[in-house]
């Protein structure tokens, strides 16, 4: 920003000037705090306030506005045509009968869409992926055809009647079995192989030495299951083409609008001016929002080649099977200790199950993401990661499900091996966790796997939890208990989150960097609207975004209108997913709002008449230092820039920030988790669970418990429930909500929440994310306590979701059950 | 496809319309009568996100088809506002944080306006069994307990239960 004054050219050089901390100060070590912050008055309702939210008079009045809300004069609809089979070859597609029916407008099939190159998308990670096949089918229910046409149900009974002769080609289910490339999935690609890639991270040498010398090693394979982020409103999609302006305009359930405009015009060749996609209220989207569908591009197809325009709204069976899947990851971990029992080193080999096409959301240098932070919160010497990645005849896989940078599977491999040899040893868990935390006084900490974690207190978060749930008369009872032969357990979880993402260094999507942005404009009545890169999908930033303004600014919150999600109005942001949002846009709104605060100081200076080192800021006025009552509010500076402007000053108030920040931020918390087994039935009963999380700084409170208590569940769910099941055909047979058990308020506990704060130290606000933080930290204490109730008949290890049949089972090979 | 004339009484109003056999009340009710707070969110009748009340009963809208809403009265989220205040679930749901995404929120509110009628004054585990069949992805459920407990007892404070 620059401006005049007095004939003079000033730079604002110093966006920093009220930082707390400098941003090329990445890490720091930090004191953590039990006490949430608040600096301003309910009526301002900065930070630290439990402001209720912004946004919901709408949603409780049925007034939101989702994607399937919209109709347009003339709209036509689309329906799917999709495969019954797993891996086919398409001998040919007859279209005739449907395009006879009366109000059928058009068929679209892979054929048509190869006329103008777009029958092949590029995937977020630089694959590439069908949007309709010209040759073979991949994955079962995968899109073969579209149908246009007038009606709803016309467009559903039009499917009916397409009729596709396929050659059965033998299926691809076992990523094991892929590994020999007997049958390969990918023959499109120049090599014959149905392997990806090969990433190593750490150092294998010194690895493998400790591994050598080391007095303990325990080893353990699991499998972090194939699971559906399963978000209450599906994908869908208006595509409206407006031909004499050649313009389209997009309605689109997108956690990342900008970056979907982006990819639209690099795949099409329209010209991103004439692109704009429009992000209404989101249903839900937790990663699975983040993908481009082959849907969405024949939806745009559709409407610029019928020049009208065309809604898709998927069907949650279409969503279930088609749409991209979290995890599957099949793990064998080692973890070494010294004579002492500390640990001193981790080897981890992964086989990770791709499906079809490596189409995983974690844009980054690194094909599994941020799997290298699997040390967790431990302190050792030396690490090994081993990751291949593999297609098989299913759908996509490796987009989030509350986490998409495979943190979620390093936390769960990680926890469960810090319980098995705990377990081993014969020390009490959370005894061992305290004996073998990375140290508060070691943060800034240089992880085996090369992370730089900016802050902590483990030691600090798990004792809370410990004195929350009373730890230690619950391992009498449970002894008690044991006596008795009744079966219980406590589990515990210590996890550390990293999230953020991220510095451009590492992080992009197709090149384009991975920042956010804010605007902030002020009203000449003192009122503003702030826009964002990002967009929620029930995060709640019209709340807390407007919140971090009223914090800098001194400006109600309520007197603050947020908003997000029009590609043609909003600043270019990369979107909300992976708790980015916080780290990246919070921290922009922070930094916008200091630059109009230092330009707010400028016209203050000018209307008091007094220099600028004159001034002290206070809540919401620029006062004279030693004569407050010398003040100018920020509404009364929002007038002046408008009607009595400094000379020479350019008018008005408002400023952009985008924000690269300088390293990620490392959430993190403790968990413990009391379960009861009934030894007849295999029935595990979540009795209690504390979750201590520190997310730094908050915002809300009442957002986070909102988010905190989200996330557990969402934790629960693949611990116990959850799980995309095949057949040996790679049929799914989890398609429904009948069959894809979605944990209802009857299997979900009372959360019991607590935190401690230790702030970023590199965040301007010293916040760091906190949406994913529960998913990825609860369902290993949820495994660890079923383990931790049945370690004792012999029991090691129960891959998620721990169903009763399989503690029965265990139950059954140990002996307690005939 | 047969036509069939129905007439039935939407948020207090009564009025005629001439459907698809097969038409879905859903439907019915987002793309015909344009009230789009009631919301889709499967087709197994799993998720509660298209609930309404029929004849004062929570349905699943999905489940049922515009046909046989003939002679009955609807109410749909949107008429729980009407007289321009907050019904108490309204307000619950917006003081505990009830709601993250919004999109199960008409169809929690209006499965919990119909366990309040029957029953105004619930345990935490009668209110957990009333709303379980209605998924919510977002809150873990916590909040929304909270929020219909809120409701309870603004609504007992207005119609002491005998």
């Amino acid at each position: 920003m620059t401006y005049h004054q007095e004939g003079a050219a000033y730079q604002l050089e110093d966006r920093f000037e009220h930082h707390s901390a400098k941003p090329d100060n990445a890490s720091a070590q930090v004191e953590t705090q039990d006490e949430v912050r608040v600096t301003t008055p309910p009526d301002v309702c900065g930070m630290g306030h439990r402001m209720k939210r912004k946004e919901d008079p709408r949603f409780i009045q049925g007034r939101g506005r989702y994607v399937d809300d919209i109709k347009l004069p003339g709209m036509l609809y689309m329906d799917i045509v999709r495969s019954p089979y797993a891996h086919a070859k398409i001998l040919d597609i007859d279209a005739s009968a449907a395009l006879e029916m009366e109000g059928v407008v058009a068929v679209i099939t892979g054929k048509d869409l190869e006329q103008h190159g777009l029958h092949w998308m590029p995937t977020l990670m630089s694959d590439t992926q069908m949007v309709l096949p010209t040759e073979k089918v991949v994955y079962y229910a995968q899109e073969v055809a579209v149908v246009i046409a007038t009606e709803r149900y016309i467009a559903a009974d039009a499917i009916e009647q397409v009729f596709v002769d396929y050659e059965p080609l033998d299926p691809v289910v076992d990523p094991f079995e892929a590994m020999e490339d007997k049958v390969i999935v990918r023959d499109d690609k120049e090599t014959k192989t149905n392997r990806i890639w090969h990433w190593e991270a750490g150092d294998k040498e010194a690895t493998d030495k400790i591994f050598d010398e080391a007095a303990h090693v325990v080893k353990q394979t699991m499998h972090i299951p194939r699971i559906h982020v399963s978000s209450i409103e599906t994908c869908g999609m208006v595509s409206d083409y407006n031909k004499p302006m050649e313009k389209f305009t997009i309605y689109m359930t997108s956690q990342a609008p900008h970056a979907h405009r982006t990819v639209f015009a690099l795949v099409s060749g329209i010209p991103e001016h004439k692109i704009q996609v429009i992000s209404p209220d989101i249903g839900g989207g937790f990663g699975g929002k983040v993908p481009v569908y082959p849907g969405y591009v024949c939806c745009i197809v559709a409407s610029l080649l019928l020049g009208r325009p065309v809604k898709w709204i998927e069907d949650r069976s279409e969503n279930l099977q088609a749409d991209s899947f979290a995890r599957d990851y099949h793990i064998t971990a080692e973890m070494a200790a010294d004579k002492n029992g500390k640990i001193v080193g981790l080897r981890v080999n992964t086989l990770a199950d791709n499906g079809c096409a490596d189409a995983a959301a974690n844009p980054s240098k690194f094909p599994a993401g941020m799997y290298s932070i699997c040390t967790g919160s431990y302190d050792m010497k030396a690490a090994h990661v081993n990751v291949d990645a593999v297609y098989t005849t299913k759908p996509p896989g490796g987009v989030a499900y509350r986490c998409s940078f495979r943190v979620t599977e390093a936390v769960h491999m990680i926890e469960r091996m810090a319980d098995i040899m705990a377990h081993d040893l014969g020390v009490d868990p959370a005894e061992y966790r305290m004996n073998n935390f990375i140290r508060a006084d070691q943060f800034p900490y240089k992880s085996p796997t090369g992370w730089e974690y900016d802050s902590g207190n483990y030691h600090g978060a798990l004792r809370k939890a410990m004195d929350m749930i009373g730890y230690e008369a619950l391992r009498q009872e449970q002894a008690e208990k044991r006596a008795r032969g009744e079966l219980m357990g406590i589990g515990i979880s210590s996890f550390t989150e990293v999230v953020g993402a991220g510095p451009s260094r590492d992080y992009d999507i197709l090149g384009v960097k991975m920042f956010d942005s804010a605007e902030i404009r002020i009203h000449p009545t003192g009122k503003a609207i702030a826009r964002f890169g990002t967009k929620s999908q029930g995060q709640g930033h019209e709340t807390t975004y407007a919140q971090i303004v009223a914090e800098e600014l001194g400006l109600p919150a309520k007197d603050i209108e947020v908003e997000e999600g029009d590609t043609d109005t909003a600043p270019y942001g990369l979107g909300t997913y992976a708790s980015r949002s916080t780290p990246t846009a919070g921290a922009a709104a922070a930094m916008a709002a200091r630059k109009i605060k230092a330009k707010a100081k400028k016209i203050a200076a000018y209307l008091l008449e007094v220099g600028e080192d004159d001034l002290e800021w206070n809540i919401n006025k620029w006062q004279v230092k030693g004569s407050p009552e010398q003040a100018k509010t920020i509404q009364d500076i929002a007038f002046a820039a408008y009607t009595n402007n400094p000379p020479g000053m350019e008018p008005g108030l408002e400023a952009t920030d985008y924000y690269d920040p300088p390293n990620l931020t490392f959430p993190f918390g403790s968990y413990i988790c009391v379960v009861d087994i009934d030894s007849g039935t295999g029935e595990v009963k979540v009795r209690r669970f504390v979750a201590v999380d520190d997310c730094g700084n908050i915002i809300n409170p009442l957002i986070v418990e909102g988010q905190v208590h989200g996330g557990l569940t969402m934790g629960l769910a693949p611990a116990l429930y959850e799980e995309i099941v095949y057949d040996e055909n790679g049929q799914c047979l989890t398609g429904t909500f009948a069959d894809y058990l979605v944990p209802t308020a009857v299997e979900s506990p009372k959360w019991e929440t607590g935190h401690t704060i230790t702030p970023s130290p590199h965040h301007p606000i010293g916040a760091k994310g906190v949406g994913e933080s529960p998913t990825v930290g609860a369902p290993p204490a949820i495994a660890n306590a079923v383990v931790d109730a049945l370690w004792h008949l012999g029991v090691r290890h129960i891959d998620i979701p721990i169903t009763p049949q399989k503690v029965w089972q265990a139950l059954r090979e140990n002996g307690v059950m005939d | 496809m047969s036509k069939h004339t129905i007439t039935l009484t939407v948020n207090g109003q009564e009025q005629t319309h001439e459907v698809d056999a097969r038409l879905l009340l859903v439907h019915f009710i987002r793309e015909n009568l344009n009230l789009t707070g009631t919301h889709i969110g499967c087709d197994s009748t799993s998720c509660g996100a298209c609930t309404v009340h029929l004849n004062g009963r929570a349905v699943k809208s999905c489940t049922v088809f515009a046909v046989q809403a003939n002679g009955k009265s609807v109410e749909t989220i949107e008429a729980l506002a009407a007289a321009g205040n907050l019904h108490p679930l309204q307000e619950g749901f917006w003081e505990k944080h009830g709601l993250q995404c919004g999109y199960c929120t008409p169809g929690m509110i209006m499965s919990a306006k119909d366990l309040l009628e029957k029953n105004p004054d619930p345990t935490e585990e009668e209110i957990r069994w009333a709303i379980s069949g209605n998924l919510c992805r977002c809150t873990g459920y916590n909040k929304i307990v909270e929020a219909i407990q809120y409701a309870a007892e603004k609504l007992r404070e207005k119609e002491p239960v005998a």
